[in-house]
């Protein structure tokens, strides 16, 4: 099977000189697509850090990072933002644009393709929303919906281009254990119809159970938990 | 085409930030009008010197006039032979010349019976010098010795003889010890060079100053064949007259006093460093908007990064507020200062009108105000990092 992500002997600091730090000590990893992984583990274990690698946005130093088969260590910036471009970010804030209605959030994730009409934008949007349960709400800035609804419409700009990738990073964090368990069989759901890729980072236990595989980072290294349910 | 599509399909990001914000909106409105007004102000005040002091130039009947090389403006114009405007009629498509006589006078303010300042002219009452009907109407009557028309715009306590003159009154004051009657009025308006000025006949004016000759004129005024080319007979005459005249276009005249002002009085300077003034006025006001408004959009201008949008998408917003702002601060900035020119005219005497091209010229500048404050606020967006953020 493809693979998705194939990592290989990544290695990352911060800091400079005598304050180096590593954060990520000679990462090995493979996701398949269509297949769901966890990351877990502790705070300032890495998992962030890992995850905006992966995600392009941050500039890898050295070992091999390969998503959707674009080697990212050595890449430029403007061959990063190409990269971005194939994948659907969830943060764990919802991030949404203030002055924005839920509709045109979701719109921004499809105008920076550049291939659809106004029209044709707008009918994919309001269909994403309707998918996620807001079909009432497309015209709500976020300041007019809950916290739940919010994190809702992020996962519909997340998906809203069909991305072969989807990265989330603790996107439950901030939710009640139900808004949290609806995001996420929404997005289990969303992407199994569509064969994506999901790689989730959380403190998380509830929602264990839609994974595939579960990873634990630690200090800067994986270790694998084996196969969820 | 292809610019417009896209246009077209774009959410007008920069404009929803904005609407979004009702009062950071209207402090940079705010902010822009006033640096307009400012602008408009100085621009205005800056025009006036040059519009008021050759409003004199512009009202001459003449194609071509001659005056002394020594002249420099028209309150110190020196004198020259009235041989040469005799002279100047020989050359082709000249048809008539007539001599003027330009004196600085200290008469009695009939209102306030305090000494003043006004410039006399002085030229004979059957020739058309000025097209200003008013004059003409009334040029007969200076043939009486001691007869003036004054003028409607002076500056100064002239309130109740303008009154009184008005109502077909006559009026009398005395200068240098000669008694003056003012028979009636015309509009030619004060300059920063005069407070006001009255026409007499040249007799009149000799008497009134006895040390000038009558052979010793302050300007020649020549009248052309419609079909003469000035610049040409202007050419011909330099090479028929003596150096001791020099010959100016009507054009070429009314530069040349512009020319003075704007050499000689520091007005024009202090006016136009105003104007920069208000525009770094206004970029600073600007600029302090628009970075509060990046900086507070940092976390979402991040996350468009974390999409795919490249660092030029977060500049075209930038700048897209920038232009929304100077459009619609113009209107404001626009409006307010013709009250404020009407009112300085009111007050001062002074020609100021709003111009088609100084409002252009605001305009653009406005444009240009809000552009640099943008570049500037651009800065700030090397902060929108979403590893950095997230």
């Amino acid at each position: 099977m493809a693979a998705s992500i194939a990592i290989d002997g990544l290695q990352h600091h911060f800091g400079r000189g005598a304050l180096r730090r590593h954060v990520l000590q000679d990462i090995q990893l493979r996701v398949a697509e269509g297949e769901i992984v966890l990351l877990t583990g502790p705070s300032g274990s890495g998992k962030t850090t890992l995850l905006t690698l992966i995600g392009g946005l941050r500039h890898g130093e050295c070992g091999s990072l390969r998503v959707l088969d674009r080697e990212l260590i050595g890449a430029n910036d403007r061959q990063l933002t190409e990269a971005r471009r194939e994948h659907g970010y969830i943060f764990q804030a919802h991030n949404l644009h203030r002055s924005l209605t839920a509709l045109q959030n979701v719109r921004m994730a499809l105008e920076v393709r550049g291939r659809l009409s106004a029209a044709a934008m707008d009918q994919r949007a309001a269909v994403m929303l309707e998918r996620v349960g807001l079909a009432d709400h497309l015209h709500k800035t976020p300041d007019q919906l809950s916290g739940g609804q919010k994190q809702r419409v992020a996962v519909a700009r997340a998906l809203v281009h069909e991305p072969p990738l989807v990265l989330a990073d603790e996107p439950t964090a901030a939710l009640d254990s139900r808004s949290g368990r609806d995001v996420v069989n929404l997005m289990q759901q969303l992407a199994r119809e569509r064969g994506s890729t999901i790689l989730l980072v959380t403190h998380d236990n509830r929602i264990l159970d839609i994974a595939d595989r579960v990873i634990t980072m630690e200090d800067g290294r994986l270790r694998e938990d084996g196969r969820a349910a | 085409m292809r610019l417009w599509t896209q246009l077209q399909r774009r959410t007008p990001l920069g404009w929803l930030q904005l609407k979004h914000d009702r009062g950071r909106l209207l402090v940079a409105l705010a902010g822009i009008a006033f640096a307009d007004v400012l602008m408009f102000t100085q621009l205005g005040f800056q025009a006036s010197i040059y519009d008021s002091n050759t409003r004199f130039h512009r009202a001459l009947n003449a194609d071509i006039v001659l005056l002394s090389p020594k002249a420099q403006n028209l309150q110190n114009l020196s004198t020259f032979p009235r041989r040469r405007l005799f002279q100047a009629q020989d050359v082709p498509g000249v048809i008539s010349g007539d001599g003027l006589y330009v004196h600085t006078l200290t008469w009695r303010n009939p209102d306030t019976r305090l000494d003043a300042t006004v410039q006399m002219f002085g030229f004979d009452p059957d020739a058309q010098l000025f097209r200003l009907p008013e004059v003409n109407r009334q040029q007969q009557q200076l043939k009486l010795a001691d007869t003036v028309l004054f003028d409607r715009g002076a500056r100064g306590p002239y309130q109740g003889t303008i009154a009184a003159l008005s109502k077909g009154q006559t009026l009398t004051t005395e200068s240098e010890r000669r008694t003056l009657r003012i028979q009636g009025l015309y509009s030619l308006g004060a300059s920063f060079g005069s407070d006001g000025t009255l026409m007499a006949s040249d007799i009149t004016f000799l008497r009134q100053f006895p040390k000038r000759q009558a052979g010793s004129l302050s300007l020649g005024l020549l009248r052309l064949e419609p079909s003469a080319n000035p610049d040409l007979v202007a050419e011909q005459l330099r090479r028929h007259l003596a150096n001791d005249v020099r010959v100016l276009t009507r054009e070429g005249y009314i530069a040349f006093e512009q020319a003075y002002w704007r050499r000689a009085s520091p007005v024009g300077v202090i006016f136009g460093m105003g104007t920069v003034m208000a525009f770094v006025v206004g970029v600073v006001i600007v600029y302090q908007v628009l970075s509060t408004d990046v900086a507070a959009h940092l976390a979402e201008y991040a996350t468009f990064r974390a999409m795919g949008y490249r660092t030029r998408f977060l500049l075209v917003v930038i700048f897209e507020e920038a232009l929304v702002l100077a459009s619609l601060g113009f209107i404001p900035g626009f409006i307010l200062p013709l009250g404020i020119y009407a009112l300085a005219s009111k007050a001062t005497f002074l020609p100021i009108a709003m111009t088609a091209e100084r409002a252009l010229k605001v305009f653009v500048l406005t444009l240009m105000m809000c552009s640099a404050s943008g570049a500037v606020a651009t800065r700030r967006l090397q902060a929108a990092d979403p590893a950095e953020l997230f």
